[in-house]
């Protein structure tokens, strides 16, 4: 079948499927049934080329990053912006950007894939870019172990042709230096030695952080301070201060992630003030960090999945200051096995307590909470039940909701009745 | 005053640094804490690679690591497993989970065709297997009741004829693909595949593993009542859940 068809036909399947409503990769099902090759072609006509963003934690709100940042220096960006994050996911993302005569309008792809759907996408294309972000403990149930995960973002580095950028704290991520191509440029983000300490890696979870006797290669970008929202970095040695209004000092480590890749792949061309200034205006990408509106309140949704994730979100703020909800479900998307919340440290919350934890596995959850002597209000495994009475018993403080994937979106849904929750299409 | 007052026990976590993948860390303060409801002052030390082992231990826990994690172990492991033996041989308690329950057998045959010894305190042979065996898992044991866990592994354990399971399974694999047994138990020793962590929805292999370390220490052992209703609700939502 030839390929302005094939595209109609997918593109036909997608306008259905929006009709239907739901099913974001559905379309591009179709399209690699019937054209398997189309996301490579089409790829490969963007004169910069295909960045992957990859890694275990931060992956969404870093692409988003990065399509913002590329955007601010003239750039036309294409994105996998639904989170559909499979190569047929990026196929249905291509047919809903292209113009009727099939054209992708666009200067340079930013895909967020997850590890495994990384591998199979670049069999199919090689990106120009990868931006590899770290290798923590999270769905050991999906890839068994963490050195499955390494190796297979090992194999995405393999496969890059222009600039891998990776971690340099994390020393699985570092590793994979070795494994890069030698004509493929290598470039890292990082931190400055002082806030190293913050950012504990699973292997230093029992042990704390120790000093690396290993020589650091030089940062592109390094993160050396913040303070509220004012952060501070040093970019190719020139320290630059500005804003980052995300969540998390694990955002905010991501920023410079994002300023390295950007400044890669623009080069000579980099406009500074431009890249600074749009660093500002980025805003949480759903569930992570995302702020509601709640009579008046302010709700905060933050997306946990493993360890260390969970860790950096309850370092992020005082817990005294939130009133506290935990909702912990265990579908596929959450992760089936709840041992990871025993290797997060919950003393943070002892002082605040917790005022509601939910979900399929709320008594697990209690349970941990109860071991590390934080006082749990009310346990209600019904996600409903126990939003409405956390809001209703928040007494006027700011909230804070803890939850995993599956729980987020069922949360999302009920607060879509209550206040304004932007549309995820 | 408690019959344990002014009574300690001492547990020692094997490896925690490079063994301690699903959550260990949970059975070893899981252990803790029941001991203290028990009336005991309990101390948790750490054992890694070099450190000086300690002979006094009362209850030793170790958990699972990355293939990686056992291999950087292993040495350290048979260096001191002769005294583990010995101590497992007097009655010391012990709880072994998946990495070091294997390495707690004779023998583990790699699927890249490599033999790490065991220190043998179990009479068992474990084969690297070609998928892992992931999910929940939910198995009876005449000792301690219903178990209930999460199983992720690829090693296929069978049990010699020195040695008996800890369970048979009513949901999920276990050991092997094959007979449905789960763990192994010789002397004080428990070996189990099971995560989740184990201690936490399993308060009687704690209870367990005290009382034997109790009377081993003190000659004695005077349980308390500890109210187990948080713990009972987690364990009915676990064991309800799918594969």
């Amino acid at each position: 079948m030839s390929r302005p068809v094939t595209r109609l036909i997918g593109q036909g399947v997608r306008y259905a499927t929006k009709l239907r409503g739901g099913g974001s990769a559905f379309p591009g099902l179709v399209m690699e049934k019937l054209h398997p090759d189309f996301v490579s072609e089409e790829l490969a006509k963007l004169p910069r080329g295909v960045v992957v963003v990859s890694g275990t934690n931060g992956k969404t709100t870093t692409t988003k990053m990065v399509v913002q940042l590329l955007e601010s220096q003239g750039l036309k960006v294409f994105t996998n912006r639904t989170g559909s994050n499979f190569v047929r996911g990026v196929a249905a993302a291509l047919l809903g950007e292209m113009n009727l005569r099939g054209k992708l309008d666009a200067d340079i792809a930013v895909l967020e894939l997850d590890e495994a759907h990384a591998v199979h996408f670049v069999k199919r294309v090689k990106p120009n870019y990868a931006l590899l972000l770290n290798v923590l403990r999270d769905q050991l149930d999906r890839f068994g172990e963490i050195d499955t995960t390494r190796r297979m973002l090992s194999t995405v580095a393999a496969a890059t042709t222009g600039t891998v950028i990776l971690n340099r704290e994390d020393p699985r991520i570092r590793r994979i230096a070795n494994d890069v191509a030698a004509d493929t440029t290598i470039e890292y983000f990082g931190l400055s030695e002082k806030l190293r300490a913050m950012f504990p890696s699973d292997d230093e979870m029992r042990s704390g952080v120790t000093a690396s006797t290993e020589q650091l290669p030089d940062a592109k970008v390094a993160l050396t301070g913040f303070t509220g929202t004012r952060s501070t970095f040093l970019i190719d040695g020139e320290e630059v201060t500005g804003d980052v209004n995300l969540y998390g000092v694990y955002n905010i480590f991501n920023a410079a992630a994002a300023m390295a890749l950007t400044l890669e792949v623009m080069g000579q061309d980099a406009d500074r003030p431009a890249l600074i200034a749009e660093l500002a205006k980025i805003a949480p990408a759903f569930g992570r960090g995302e702020t509601l509106n709640v009579d008046g309140q302010t709700l905060q949704l933050l997306l946990v999945k493993n360890p260390s994730g969970f860790r950096l979100s309850l370092s992020s703020a005082s817990a005294e200051d939130y009133a506290t909800m935990i909702a912990i479900n265990d579908q596929y998307a959450d992760g089936r096995d709840v041992s990871w919340l025993w290797d997060v440290d919950f003393h943070s919350l002892e002082d605040g307590g917790v005022d509601m934890v939910s979900g399929v596995r709320a008594y697990d959850m209690a349970l941990r909470l109860e071991h590390d002597d934080v006082a749990v209000a009310h346990v209600e495994e019904d996600l409903e039940t126990a939003l409405k009475r956390f809001i209703k018993h928040s007494e006027g403080k700011s909230m804070r909701i803890f939850c995993t994937y599956t729980a987020m979106l069922a949360l999302r849904k009920e607060l879509a009745k209550i206040t304004d929750v932007e549309e995820i299409s | 005053m408690t019959a344990q007052d002014k009574k300690s026990l001492t547990i020692v976590q094997l490896y925690p640094k490079d063994m301690n993948i699903y959550g260990d860390w949970g059975n070893t303060l899981s252990l803790s804490r029941r001991a203290q409801a028990h009336g005991f002052d309990t101390e948790i030390i750490d054992y890694n690679p070099g450190d000086e082992f300690l002979e006094h231990a009362d209850i030793i826990v170790g958990g699972g690591g990355q293939d990686s994690g056992q291999t950087i172990i292993q040495d350290d492991l048979l260096a001191i497993g002769d005294r583990l033996k010995a101590m497992a041989k007097g009655g010391t308690p012990m709880l072994v989970i998946c990495g070091l329950y294997q390495l707690f057998g004779k023998e583990f045959r790699t699927i890249g065709g490599e033999n790490l010894t065991g220190i043998g305190i179990f009479d068992l042979i474990t084969e690297g297997g070609e998928e892992r065996l992931i999910g929940n898992i939910v198995e009876e044991s005449d000792e301690f009741g219903t178990i209930v866990g999460y199983e992720n592994h690829s090693g296929l354990t069978h049990l010699g004829d020195g040695v008996t399971a800890l369970a048979t399974v009513t949901k999920g694999e276990g050991n092997n693909r094959d007979d449905k047994k789960e763990g192994a138990r010789v002397h004080n020793v428990i070996g189990s595949y099971l995560h989740g962590p184990l201690l936490p929805k399993n308060p009687k292999i704690s209870d367990f593993l005290i009382s034997k370390a109790a009377e081993k220490k003190y000659g004695e052992f005077t349980p308390a009542t500890i109210d187990d209703s948080l713990v009972e609700k987690a364990r009915a939502a676990a064991i309800e859940r799918p594969r």
